[in-house]
């Protein structure tokens, strides 16, 4: 399940904020925010797509971009709402 | 000691004169901000001095002096002629914050051309409407966005050259070339552009109600307002390292990242990176930074993770801090006090007057919440809604309005100029902002007086937005307009009407979503999505926005007269 997770994350990410012919071999541990692939405004939508995905809500206490710095990241704040994940 | 001293001895003797004689120009000399900039500053004798510390998100770190600047802007100046650019063509910086965005907006100023700044984040169709509407000759951009290039390529006729800074052994394509600042032959001597006080200078489109984004017409005469403001409200001192936190992409990145900070021969430190308050505490204590220009959504941000993250670091080096883009809430001049035993001085001004007009300068009494006064050599009040006559009594709510005249005030929007005349009002140039002044002549903030949406310190124009909505297939019509948010102060909410047979559901909210940020910018994408099965609209069938808006921010929808029935 931890594999399928960060699996559909960083495919999400690939596919959302990368652009078409990027050369950018983005990994599970790319910085996003800091990286500057993903800026703050986005990473709304990217909170956005975990909680409908996940049927989680993420408090704006927990959102942020510390939290969503990279895929791993991502994974450990879904899984403290969705322990299953 | 302050550089401006008594704001009242200020106010009584200011003379926008005062800058000129600083900068040694004399009406009807040749003005070229590019030259101000860098060579000057060497003719000075600081040649040798810092001008650019440069780091970026993985550590990588850069310097440049002012001889630097002067012959890495020489070497792009030429560059670009070479290519048979002509002095008042358009080129546009489409880069994150790389040193060659800096130095090239030098670069292209000291051949002649007008620079045009845009947002690196920018999606495909924010950025041809700004190209097409320029018909912009030249784009210099790195290898991670040329793909939105790309994709608009063949609706742009005028773009004849794509430059790309870090191409690399990467395959080029259709009208691209490798410009690598590095390796290109240095250009020591370089004969500037001869331009006058009203030759154009940058081109920065910002977003109104209506209508499609507007190109705000700068002149090289705007150096003789930003050098001052810089020196004054920013208070830089030789000795200083400062930090603008704002993008080249907006005005604040360009008057107060480039022109101001340079002209004044100050050593400033960039850091190309998102945001992350303890690589940027880490990034101040590293450079020493002195004088520090941030925005409240960033403010509100570091308010978030606490005065204990702010005592990690040793930032006894700040002496100064301002902030600009939306009004800087009394919570954060408390916050800031606390966190760096300084509080942040409120600036307000927008693209379109090119400098700090009204503002809490050094030395003044800082009224948290409050706006401040005008700059010396700013008229500025604030009018009835509808006589446009200066309101007299404290507290009324009017519109900011200024007397036009200042130096960095724009000349006109490219090619519209019935919407630039249409700003003036009564003998007065009118912001769009409503405020209210104070008996002490203290300004203080209300909100936009349009349906332009000021997110994160950026206006966006719910008019892009609709019409970028349209082009989803199951988008029947939409109406954007602002709804409040604790960290930046409005985002963007669109109400959407959907076609027959497009049920709402998770998915399409995305897919709407993720449109707009990538067709548009991430500012302009809506952070609140409702379905609805209309929207109100006037008898002539115009959607009005300010019913949704009012509903939004819990206030009176006011006349409803012209609704049209349910």
């Amino acid at each position: 399940m931890a594999e399928e997770l960060k699996d559909i994350v960083l495919k999400y990410v690939k596919k959302e904020y990368l652009e078409e012919d990027a050369d950018m071999d983005l990994t599970c541990d790319t910085p996003l925010i800091s990286g500057g692939i993903v800026d703050s405004f986005s990473m709304i939508s990217l909170k956005l797509f975990l909680e409908k995905k996940f049927s989680i809500s993420i408090p704006d206490a927990k959102a942020t971009p510390q939290a969503f710095d990279s895929v791993n990241k991502i994974c450990t704040l879904v899984r403290e709402f969705r322990p299953e994940a | 000691m302050s550089n401006i001293g008594s704001y009242e001895d200020r106010v009584a003797l200011f003379d926008w004169s005062i800058s000129e004689r600083e900068l040694g120009y004399k009406k009807g000399d040749i003005i070229n901000i590019g030259w101000y900039c860098s060579d000057r500053i060497c003719q000075l004798g600081n040649g040798s001095k810092k001008a650019l510390l440069w780091e970026n998100h993985e550590g990588l770190t850069k310097q440049y002096t002012f001889d630097d600047l002067r012959v890495y802007s020489n070497t792009i100046a030429t560059f670009l002629q070479r290519l048979g650019i002509q002095p008042g063509e358009r080129v546009c910086l489409f880069m994150d914050r790389v040193p060659e965005l800096y130095i090239g907006f030098l670069g292209v100023l000291k051949m002649g051309a007008i620079v045009q700044p845009l947002f690196s984040n920018f999606g495909d169709e924010s950025l041809h409407t700004r190209l097409s509407n320029a018909k912009t000759c030249a784009i210099i951009t790195q290898r991670k966005h040329v793909a939105k290039v790309r994709k608009i390529l063949k609706d742009l006729p005028d773009l004849r050259h794509i430059l790309v800074v870090d191409a690399g052994a990467s395959p080029l394509k259709e009208r691209e070339l490798a410009f690598d600042l590095a390796s290109e032959p240095k250009v020591e001597q370089f004969d500037c552009y001869p331009s006058k006080a009203e030759t154009p200078s940058v081109l920065h489109y910002t977003s109104g109600s209506t209508g499609q984004p507007k190109g705000a017409q700068h002149v090289h005469y705007s150096l003789i307002s930003q050098y001052l403001t810089s020196k004054w409200v920013l208070d830089l001192q030789e000795d200083d390292v400062y930090w603008c936190n704002a993008d080249p992409g907006w005005v604040t990145g360009t008057s107060y990242g480039i022109i101001g900070p340079w002209s004044n021969g100050i050593t400033q430190a960039v850091l190309d990176a998102g945001f992350g308050s303890e690589h940027w505490y880490a990034f101040m204590q590293k450079y020493k930074v002195t004088v520090w220009y941030s925005a409240p959504t960033a403010i509100r941000l570091l308010m978030r993770d606490g005065t204990q993250v702010v005592r990690k670091f040793d930032l006894s080096s700040l002496r100064h801090l301002a902030s600009v883009g939306e009004p800087l809430n009394a919570e954060a001049v408390h916050w800031s006090r606390e966190a760096f035993g300084r509080p942040f001085h409120d600036t307000y001004w927008q693209t379109e007057t090119g400098c700090i007009v009204i503002t809490n300068v050094p030395g003044m009494q800082i009224k948290p919440g409050s706006m401040g006064k005008p700059f010396p050599g700013i008229t500025a009040t604030v009018v009835d809604l509808h006589t446009f006559e200066p309101l007299t009594e404290p507290g009324k709510v009017g519109l900011i309005a200024l007397r036009p005249g200042w130096p960095s005030q724009i000349r006109t929007y490219w090619n519209n100029q019935a919407g630039f005349e249409s700003k003036f009002k009564n003998g007065w140039y009118l912001c769009g902002d409503r405020a209210s002044l104070d008996p002490d002549g203290y300004f203080w903030f209300v909100g936009r007086d349009d349906d332009v949406i000021n997110t994160g310190g950026h206006l966006v124009g719910p008019f892009e937005i609709e019409s970028a909505l349209l082009e989803h297939p199951a988008v029947a019509e939409s109406a954007a307009v602002a709804t409040p948010d604790n960290v930046n102060m409005e985002v963007v909410k669109a109400f959407i009407v959907l076609k027959p047979g497009n049920p709402p559901n998770d998915d399409m909210e995305m897919d709407i979503i993720n449109l707009i940020r990538k067709r548009l910018s991430p500012l302009a994408m809506p952070q609140k999505l409702e379905f609805v099965k209309s929207l109100p609209k006037t008898r002539s069938g115009k959607i009005m926005r300010r019913v949704l808006r009012a509903q939004e921010f819990g206030e009176p929808v006011g006349d409803l007269s012209t609704l049209e029935n349910d």
